[in-house]
């Protein structure tokens, strides 16, 4: 038992020392959890999706309450501030492809994500108020979430493998 | 003159006269759109299932920005870099056009002035079209609104800037016949056109050979990204998974199974996919699922 005690310290201290090696200073720190935090808001969206689009492909029974609230999820989560979960030096060619698929673009003067961000939250709002009335009216209302969600993806994140 | 030297440029002529005939281009038969009349409203859904807007729209294009096809997507390959031409109806894109000539360029490959023209413009896949498709989209590119932007000259070093050898490459690689031989269902052999006529899944999502040609013994298998970064996802039964309605969803919409989205190129796909009937986006799926 003491044995065992002593080995779960050890691999703690050899895990804090290891990930202190990736990152030894606060302002890494802050970064890579400013990519979990945000990595964590996009596993929101595709839980409440999820529902969302089985119900539109047959594989769950419609239920309009349900379908409510998941769309009322989106569309608060779309809302969210995001001001602090996109800092300089977060994308793909800093932090490498294992720890985010966040293309350096974002980042470019020229850049869209905000616009299209709202754009994104303007589809959630509308699939919020489209996913109660009626199993038709929440199919139409995910195709526009959809391509809201590919226009970002299709410039600002890493072409997938 | 050595009789050895006379026999080896007498040689050279032949055969440089024999390359040259084979290398000919060669149109389509002249009758083969007589007595079709194009119906804008069909031809529409031809051009969504053929993809045309993915890159003959400007590259930055939503929507019904879509519709005006000034061209200017840049599509990187080993053999330089192809810049897709205006083919808009006006007078910098392909508004002189008949028909015939766009039955030329889809099914033979050829250009109204009788040159080859590059496989970006991927006739292997229109080949397979029926002239009464070419008719209906033929129509319906005419109400599209004209670009006045100028088209691009492709960015292709020697030798692959001489259109001539395109000949050669033509009879290797130009393949009249299906690659799924036996469409088991009407829907399957919906599929089967969608894909192999007009949706041209494979030329991204199938390896090429050394000529650059599609390998057809390794179809949908995936493939290196032309542009030299990353890789093409095989979508052949063996590696994906997902169900015939899981892909439907995912061409309607962009959610994977796992409601992810749809990245990069294929969302540009996936909003033509989007403009189809439901039924064929099932039937693309079950000539998916068909393939061995």
């Amino acid at each position: 038992m003491k044995y065992g005690i002593a080995l779960v310290a050890g691999l703690m201290t050899a895990g804090i020392l290891g990930t202190s090696a990736i990152s030894d200073s606060h302002a890494d720190k802050a970064v890579l959890a400013a990519v979990k935090a945000r990595q964590s808001q996009m596993t929101l969206y595709a839980f409440n999706i999820g529902l969302l689009g089985g119900m539109a492909k047959g594989e769950i029974e419609y239920d309009a309450t349900a379908a409510s609230a998941a769309a009322g999820n989106l569309a608060a989560l779309s809302k969210l501030d995001q001001s602090r979960l996109w800092p300089q030096g977060s994308d793909n060619a800093a932090l490498g492809d294992e720890t985010t698929e966040a293309l350096p673009v974002i980042w470019s003067a020229d850049s869209t994500i905000g616009q299209k961000a709202m754009e994104m939250s303007e589809a959630a709002v509308a699939l919020e108020q489209a996913a109660g009335g009626g199993l038709d009216s929440l199919r139409g209302a995910i195709g526009p979430l959809g391509k809201s969600c590919g226009s970002c993806h299709e410039t600002y994140r890493k072409a997938q493998n | 003159m050595p009789r050895i030297v006379t026999i080896i440029i007498a040689v050279a002529v032949v055969g440089a006269a024999a390359g040259w005939m084979v290398s000919a281009p060669k149109p389509v038969p002249d009758d083969v759109m007589a007595g079709l009349t194009g119906d804008p409203a069909r031809g529409e859904q031809v051009f969504w299932a053929a993809g045309c807007a993915s890159c003959h729209a400007a590259p930055d294009a939503k929507d019904d920005a879509k519709l005006v096809l000034s061209g200017g997507y840049r599509m990187e390959s080993p053999f330089g870099t192809f810049v897709a031409p205006n083919i808009s109806p006006g007078p910098e894109g392909i508004g002189d056009w008949t028909a015939q000539d766009l039955a030329n360029a889809l099914l033979a490959g050829v250009s109204p002035d009788g040159r080859h023209l590059y496989p970006s413009l991927p006739y292997t896949t229109y080949m397979h079209m029926q002239p009464q498709d070419v008719a209906d989209l033929k129509s319906y590119m005419d109400t599209l609104p004209a670009s006045d932007t100028a088209s691009l000259p492709h960015e292709l070093g020697f030798p692959f800037n001489m259109r001539r050898g395109l000949g050669l490459w033509k009879r290797i690689n130009m393949n009249p016949d299906w690659v799924l031989t036996d469409a088991a269902t009407p829907e399957i052999e919906r599929g089967r056109y969608l894909v192999e006529a007009l949706g041209h899944c494979a030329e991204c999502h199938t390896p090429r050979d050394a000529t650059g040609g599609l390998d057809r013994g390794r179809w949908m298998q995936g493939a290196p990204n032309p542009s030299g970064k990353g890789k093409i996802p095989a979508i052949d039964p063996a590696n994906l998974k997902w169900s015939a309605g899981d892909i439907s969803y995912y061409l309607e919409t962009g959610f994977t199974p796992d409601y992810d989205s749809a990245g990069g190129q294929m969302t540009k796909v996936v909003a033509s996919m989007a403009r189809l009937q439901k039924s064929d986006r099932d039937a693309i799926a079950a000539y998916l699922k068909a393939l061995p």
